[in-house]
């Protein structure tokens, strides 16, 4: 399978992308690991006249904390993160994710910009980002501007990226003293998209979780998140009466298609049960947690 | 705009790409569209590398690139460019099977043989980083490489003699340093 044919464009700096996303308008695709684009490519769903290749531009590509948060370039491969020791220690609900995208061959060469400005629902790094409450950094040719991540997935495969936008960071807060988070993700097998997956990252005190976020992957036609199950928890003592409460929220609150990997009534009580488990993994974690 | 007009970085047409190949330099000029699998079973005859399902699932076609497997067929030659390229047919010298294909051959680490290169290549790059893997780090690492007859067991059984055998290659090597060093001290 060969995809049509394309101009290719491999620019040294942001300012040449996007200086070439301005001439060539929207015939163009940005190519970052292209690991969602080129087989997207081959079975001809995508056909632009023309790639710009981020992967010559140097600088798009570390991981580091700076005013209170984690900062992720945009073409930070996954195998960096999973292997980063600043995500393992500090950042558990994005070290739990970073195992469980795709494959361990697909990590070495996708990306989580492109993994967030794809916008697809099956994706598992928008469901983190929006547990974690991250900013979306944005490049255009005005300049630079954050899109807080609750307002960047606008429809199915579509972002609040503006045409000739590149994205070029992912910030996260630095989780605070009582936090803690986790990511469990149902597949039929590695590799494969997530029958229902969720993120958590929530502050505890004592048993009182006093500020909780949570998003789902797969289980709607845009990534989102668990609202009516954050609100059943937010302020309240974590009984197993009040999780199963926000559990069975979760479950209500999401709206999956029954597809080969399950009925809507399977996910739904998937994404009941999961939740309730991400919630316990990141409890654990932050009672475990020196800060 | 098309043919041969030599250019690497932009535009239309064809571009040339450079790549070192096994450890020879090799260029070309291709589409590009041509991805990296096509350019190394079409335009450098080197069809060891297979091609298995065409979806970026299998892994069958994976390759190192610059030291890191990646699956050849999600990844454009021209993205190639100045890069060094690793296949199965690089692997062993000469004649004498390279440790982890001994491993494929000793313990029966395949039956049709179709995932053989590919799961060769990462382990390749496994044992490079982790020499003493866990049988948990053997699968975990060999997770996107598919393979529908063995069950995985003897894969991993080969991986197993391939890093015994690379370790003790490595104490070996070793142990000579250590006596010449104290035959000429």
């Amino acid at each position: 399978m060969i995809p049509s044919s394309f101009d290719y464009h491999a620019p040294t700096s942001v300012d040449e992308a996007l200086g070439l996303l301005g001439e060539l308008g929207g015939d163009a695709k940005v190519l970052a690991g292209g690991h969602s684009l080129i087989p997207a490519m081959r079975l001809r769903l995508a056909m632009p006249g023309a790639l710009v290749d981020l992967n010559k531009i140097a600088g798009l590509s570390y991981i580091k904390e700076e005013g209170g948060e984690l900062r992720i370039g945009a073409m930070t491969r996954e195998v960096e993160l999973e292997r980063s020791a600043l995500v393992q220690e500090r950042y558990p609900l994005l070290a739990d994710a970073g195992r469980v995208i795709a494959d361990p061959l697909v990590r070495n060469r996708g990306t989580i910009g492109g993994n967030l400005a794809h916008a697809d629902p099956a994706n598992d790094h928008p469901a983190v980002m929006l547990a974690y409450g991250a900013t979306i950094v944005a490049r255009g040719p005005g300049g630079s501007r954050d899109i807080p991540i609750d307002d960047f997935f606008v429809g199915l495969f579509e972002s609040a990226l503006e045409p000739g936008e590149l994205l070029t960071e992912i910030r996260v807060p630095t989780p605070g003293a009582g936090a803690g988070g986790a990511y469990l993700k149902f597949e039929r097998k590695v590799g494969d998209y997530a029958v229902s997956a969720v993120g958590v990252q929530l502050t505890m005190d004592g048993d009182t979780c006093t500020a909780i976020r949570a998003g789902l992957t797969n289980v709607g036609p845009v990534p989102m998140r668990a609202t009516e199950a954050e609100n059943a928890l937010a302020s309240k003592t974590v009984t197993d009466e009040t999780l199963e409460e926000a559990g069975r929220a979760a479950a209500a609150g999401c709206d999956p298609s029954g597809d080969l990997r399950g009925s809507v009534e399977y996910k739904r009580d998937l994404t009941r049960i999961l939740f309730k488990r991400a919630v316990r993994k990141a409890m654990e974690r932050a009672k475990g947690a020196a800060r | 705009m098309s043919g041969g007009n030599g250019k690497s970085g932009s535009g239309s047409g064809k571009h040339t790409v450079t790549a070192t190949v096994n450890g020879a330099e090799q260029t070309r000029d291709v589409d590009p569209r041509m991805l990296l699998v096509h350019f190394i079973r079409e335009e450098l005859g080197l069809t060891g590398t297979h091609i298995g399902c065409d979806t970026s699932h299998c892994g069958a076609c994976t390759v190192l690139l610059d030291g890191t497997p990646v699956k050849s067929c999600t990844v454009f030659a021209v993205q190639a460019d100045g890069a060094a390229i690793e296949t199965v047919e690089g692997v062993a010298a000469g004649a004498e099977l390279h440790p982890i294909q001994q491993g494929f051959w000793e313990k029966h680490g395949l039956q049709c043989g179709y995932c053989t290169p590919g799961m060769i290549m990462t382990t390749k790059e496994l044992l490079d980083r982790n020499p003493d893997p866990s049988e948990e780090e053997i699968r975990f690492a060999i997770s996107g490489n598919l393979c529908r007859c063995t069950g995985y067991n003897k894969i991993v059984e080969a991986v197993q003699y391939a890093a015994t055998k690379l370790r003790e290659g490595t104490d070996a090597a070793d142990a000579s340093d250590q006596e010449i060093q104290e035959m000429t001290a």
